[in-house]
């Protein structure tokens, strides 16, 4: 199993190393001209090809790459080209945000949609199931923002119960105004993922149930609420948890129209910014750090259940 | 197995994030003044870039030498008194006692030089002023000559600029910097300290009251006058969405909204808590600019013939709207300043499809498409180009508009090629009123060399504007700038599309804003 | 399946792996499901709107900045937005283009996955490269590749539909890749590559047909998807021209206006949300009929 771990765990960098030159390769051929931007208005030629020179944009592409990729393996994401700041520091800033924004919304998800689910199975084909199932169709069908500008208009202008937008940090600013702050973007953010999770729930114990071992369980009249909680659920659990580390790329997109919405700091506005100002430093920096999130949740899950799953053999 | 999982995540990630976070805040019984400025402040070198976010993050934390009042006279800021010798060529200034840096440093006459010496490697009045300076020398701490190769009339007017690139005073180690290279020490010596290690980049920049500025005795006047920080803090705050900045002011989340979109006044000014007014009176003026190196914008006529068809009511109705902010302005220099006139103003009050079509034919287009390029990314000028495109395929032109945003058509109207090589015919602008204010705009050059995107070329015109810098009396002023007026006009420089209003909406506790073209923030408080 | 990572899309029900598979006729499909019926009409009245809508409505473009911000009227049914354009033209042009996109990009997106999928499922040598490669463009959120690609190219109609379909074609080819691996072990299969049947027909004729069920699944949930990628985008700014009247776009000029003139973002919302709906609906049931097992996998 070790060996196992170890190959899976080495298999992560040639994927790396694709998402680097193609995140490289993208960005370095893309029309806009970085030090026109910045020259501004009444830049003349000249003034823009210092700039150009002063960025070191003149050099070939391959001279370009190899520096780049070398100041990578050091944790060097580079200088960001408009702020001068480095990006790691402009990611750090970022982070807190983004990082409890994703938090909540997995948990509020989780809280939702799994009882959601397995309640849609468990009275297959009521009502109940009914209504999920379309709750979870309606949810994919939904443009993000549209949901965020109905939720502000409704609960912070009309109802005043909840800050229009911002972030509150619940370490220097307290839980209160972080919850308050938090509510708005992890509910419209989590819409889209609860329709997703609750689906999956609802097919997987859906599955579990027509297993032999819940068949005998209910035969030995053992309670439903048992059956459900003892065996589906936690049966069920795999194909779920495979789903949540999955969703977790439905779940970045989200945050890039979320925090435009209700502004807050987070990462998903940092990249929209760096791309419409073509800062490429710093929108290499992003799609290579939400990559990397991705491909280690995903190395994570995987490596779980070799542990935890006695069914899964390597 | 699931509940290990999810649990174990959950840990790691608050661990995860505490790392991140800043440490504990103080106790504030600090008056903050929250602001959502018009633009991102993305770089904090306002000698480096024109961006006008970053010339009010300079107002904030640098101080000038003079500074202009409302009628855009040049009044003394840092300077306490000056002399002109009788030749015009020897100019003497003494700087006001007391200027202190925010590490503590004197203000000395090795620091002015310096920064004058970096901003006019930059700026286009900057360059014009070291062109004729023979040399800037500092007589002692804190007095500084200017000796000139001739008499020169836009002096004050120069180092009193009052819009991009302004001629902020910075410390002499900070003012070395190579001028094409952004500076890293944000040390200046006004009324606000930028406090770096709050800033976030793309979301929220801080500055706090500088305790040691020593601000002048007068009122308050545009730039001139004394500057007191009346709060101990301004936050900017920058909303990337309207909708959102809008409701956020509404709920008091913040105080002041530097630029709102027109169309949501009639919500703004629905809110009792709110004052919505316009603050800068001569507002901006929109701008069509031609290519006159390519065809069909390369024949004076066919510019004129296009300048005819572009009527300002339906620029400003179809991309201001409500008619309280905005009013057509046929002067090139916007209307309500000194230098308003109506020499040459005929053909852009046209505004008659049928009259520019017959001007058209008359010039003998032949058909060679017009190229225009539409910022998608800025919705007013995203607008002006839709209505231009219509206008001119209403004249007879052939149209075709090409979608980029904002930093593509930047890089893009930088290329003199043809059209077939990444060239352009059109694209859409504003000035903001300051920065046209007289024949200097680099908008009004003649000189293809080292003119502004577009590249006009008029000798007359060059004639005229050198006129007007080496004008000494009002009255040459006066004429030079007409006649500058009337070459542009001549030679159909550039569409002009209507003087436009875009006013600041704050709470009603915010006082002390002062009318000016450029947002300031001292003089301000929360009640 | 834990090695297997797949689909972020819907997957399967497990009630109708008891259903019969014989009859898959679309009459018995619709009736054993009444969802995909509704969900047919509902896309079929969207579809007939779209091709013949645009021929009764004005000028979708065609300015007209005195009635600009108009409510609904007789006049514009729909209103009129910030430059004076009436919106419900606006609408029903954009259902041409949000189905245009959608099309598209499920066809090309099915299509490259499919050939890349068939050739790396096939050729060992092959498989762990392309999955490599695969692997890597998975990792990259799609919206930020999608956004990425199209500062890359420039916006046109074109590069947003390129744009969308990257992301989407690794999903596309570890399904049928999965597939393939499946059925090569096949008896039928083993016996044909033993006969020295070559590589093509054996393509061609075995493996291809077992992967269309799930990839006809497939398509219509990518279908969906970037109709929503394609607002998305639009609303980002970083979408398809904005001369061109799609969804996303009209949602995304609205967006100023929203509490002002909600109308604007209202209308093109509501069509956007019904024919996603519709489409997913579809492919709901298409799924739960054609092949419940297959889907499983992906």
């Amino acid at each position: 199993m070790l060996a196992y771990i170890f190959k899976r765990i080495l298999a992560t960098v040639p994927v790396m190393g694709v998402v680097a030159l193609f995140v490289f390769l993208m960005l370095r051929l893309s029309p806009g001209d970085p030090a026109a931007v910045i020259a501004g208005d009444y830049a003349t030629a000249e003034d823009i090809a210092r700039i150009r020179e002063n960025l070191g944009l003149n050099e070939p592409i391959v001279v370009q790459f190899t520096k780049w990729l070398g100041q990578l393996l050091q944790g060097d994401l580079g200088i960001s080209i408009f702020t001068n700041l480095p990006v790691t520091t402009l990611i750090a800033q970022r982070l807190e945000p983004t990082l409890l924004l994703t938090l909540t919304t997995i948990v509020f998800t989780v809280a939702v949609a799994i009882p959601l689910g397995t309640l849609a199975a468990w009275k297959q084909g009521s009502l109940i199931d009914r209504g999920v199932m379309l709750f979870s169709v309606a949810g994919f069908s939904i443009p993000v923002f549209v949901l965020g500008y109905i939720l502000i208009y409704v609960l912070s202008i009309q109802l005043k119960l909840l800050p229009v937008q911002g972030y509150k940090s619940p370490f220097t600013d307290g839980l209160w105004p972080f919850l308050r702050h938090i509510t708005l973007p992890t509910i419209t953010l989590s819409v889209i993922y609860i329709a997703l999770i609750a689906r999956m729930t609802r097919a997987s114990v859906m599955e579990v149930l027509q297993e032999d071992y819940v068949r005998t369980a209910r035969a030995k009249g053992q309670s439903e609420f048992k059956v459900l909680m003892k065996h589906a659920v936690r049966n069920a659990a795999v194909p779920i948890v495979t789903v949540i580390g999955l969703g977790i790329a439905l779940l970045i997109g989200g945050v890039v129209v979320t925090e435009s919405v209700y502004n807050i700091p987070g990462l998903g506005r940092l990249v929209l910014d760096a791309v419409l100002k073509r800062d490429y430093p710093i929108i290499q920096g992003l799609i290579l750090l939400f990559s990397f999130i991705y491909i280690l949740i995903n190395l994570l899950i995987d490596l779980a259940y070799t542990v935890f799953d006695p069914r899964i053999r390597y | 197995m699931f509940r290990w999982t999810r649990r174990s995540v959950m840990a790691a990630s608050v661990a995860l994030a505490a790392t991140f976070a800043a440490p504990a805040l103080q106790a504030n019984a600090e008056s903050v003044l929250r602001v959502i400025p018009h633009a991102d402040l993305k770089n904090l070198d306002p000698i480096w870039t024109t961006a006008y976010i970053s010339r009010n993050h300079g107002y904030l934390i640098y101080d000038t030498l003079f500074a202009m009042n409302e009628k855009f006279e040049p009044q003394p800021q840092m300077v306490d008194t000056y002399e002109v010798s009788d030749d015009k060529k020897t100019w003497t200034f003494k700087l006001r006692d007391g200027l202190k840096f925010h590490d503590g440093a004197d203000v000395t006459s090795e620091d002015v030089i310096a920064s004058l010496k970096r901003w006019g490697a930059r700026d286009g009045m900057g360059q014009q002023l070291m062109g004729v300076m023979e040399e800037m020398t500092a007589v002692d701490a804190s007095t500084f000559q200017f000796k000139l190769k001739e008499p020169y009339g836009l002096v004050l007017e120069s180092i009193g600029k009052i819009s991009s690139n302004v001629p902020f005073i910075m410390p002499k180690r900070v003012a070395e910097t190579d001028p094409f290279k952004q500076i890293e020490d944000y040390t200046g010596s006004g009324p606000f300290v930028f406090v770096k290690e709050e800033w976030v980049p793309g979301s929220k920049v801080v500055y706090k009251k500088f305790a040691d500025y020593k601000p002048r005795s007068e009122e308050p006047n545009a730039a001139s006058g004394g500057k007191i920080a009346k709060v101990d803090r301004v936050e900017w705050t920058y909303f990337p969405d309207q909708t959102t900045a809008m409701n956020a002011l509404i709920n008091g989340e913040v105080d002041f909204f530097e630029q709102p979109a027109n169309d949501l006044m009639p919500l703004l000014e629905a809110n009792d808590g709110l004052t919505v007014e316009i603050n800068d009176p001569l507002g901006n003026i929109g701008f069509a600019r031609f290519n006159h190196l390519l065809p069909p914008f390369d024949k004076a006529e066919i510019r004129r013939a296009a300048i005819m068809a572009m009527k300002q009511e339906d620029y400003m109705t179809g991309a201001v709207g409500d008619q309280k902010f905005w009013k057509t302005c046929y002067s090139v220099y916007p209307c309500g300043t000194p230098l308003e006139n109506d020499k040459g103003s005929e053909v852009m009050a046209t505004g008659d499809i049928e009259k520019a079509k017959a001007a058209l034919e008359a010039a003998g287009y032949d058909g060679t498409p017009v190229v225009i390029m539409q910022p998608t990314d800025i919705p007013l000028l995203s607008s002006f180009s839709l209505i231009t495109a219509e206008k001119l395929r209403n004249t007879g032109f052939k149209v075709e508009v090409q979608a980029m945003d904002w930093s593509t058509l930047t890089s893009r109207r930088a290329k003199r090629d043809p059209v077939a090589d990444g060239g352009w015919n059109m694209f859409h602008t504003w000035w903001i009123g300051a920065d046209v204010i007289d024949p200097m705009a680099i908008a009004f050059s003649g000189n293809p060399d080292k003119g502004w995107f577009g590249w006009a070329s008029d000798e007359e015109l060059e004639a005229a504007r050198k006129a007007f810098a080496n004008a000494t009396s009002a009255e040459e002023k006066k004429a030079a700038a007409e006649k500058v007026q009337e070459r542009l006009s001549a030679i159909g420089a550039s569409g002009h599309l209507g003087q436009f209003f875009v006013p600041v909406a704050y709470r009603k506790n915010v006082k002390g804003l002062i009318k000016s073209p450029v947002q300031f923030f001292w003089n301000m408080s929360v009640e | 399946m834990a090695g297997n990572p797949g689909q972020v899309d819907f997957s399967e029900s497990a009630d109708t792996t008891l259903s019969s598979r014989k009859d898959v006729s679309l009459v018995a499909i619709m009736w054993r499901h009444p969802s995909v019926f509704w969900g047919g009409l509902l896309l079929a009245v969207i579809v007939v709107i779209a091709i013949v809508g645009p021929l009764f409505t004005v000028d979708p473009v065609a300015l007209n900045p005195i009635k600009r911000l108009k409510s609904p009227s007789a006049e514009f049914w729909f209103g009129t937005d910030f430059l004076g354009r009436d919106v419900l033209a606006r609408v029903v042009h954009g259902a041409r283009i949000s189905l245009v996109v959608g099309l598209a990009v499920a066809v090309i997106a099915v299509v490259l996955g499919l050939l890349i999928g068939l050739v790396s499922g096939y050729l060992r040598w092959l498989d762990a490269i392309m999955m490599r490669v695969m692997d890597g463009l998975m990792a990259i959120p799609g919206i930020l590749l999608a956004i990425a690609l199209i500062s890359l190219s420039g916006a046109t109609l074109v590069t947003v539909v390129i744009a969308i379909v990257i992301p989407e074609i690794p999903r596309v080819v570890r399904l049928v890749r999965s597939v393939v691996l499946s059925v090569r072990e096949e008896p039928y299969v083993e016996a044909a590559i033993a006969s020295g049947t070559r590589l093509i027909p054996i393509l061609w004729r075995h493996i291809l047909p077992n992967t269309i069920a799930p990839l006809i699944v497939q398509a219509t949930y990518i279908c969906g998807s970037a109709m929503l990628t394609e607002a998305i985008l639009g609303f980002l700014g970083a979408g398809i021209p904005p001369e061109i009247p799609s969804w996303g776009n009209i949602m995304s000029e609205g967006r100023t206006y929203f509490q002002l003139t909600p109308w604007i973002i209202f209308y093109p919302g509501i069509a956007l949300a019904l024919t996603v709906l519709a489409v997913n609906t579809v492919g709901d049931g298409l799924r739960d009929t054609l092949d419940p097992r297959i889907a499983r996998k992906m």
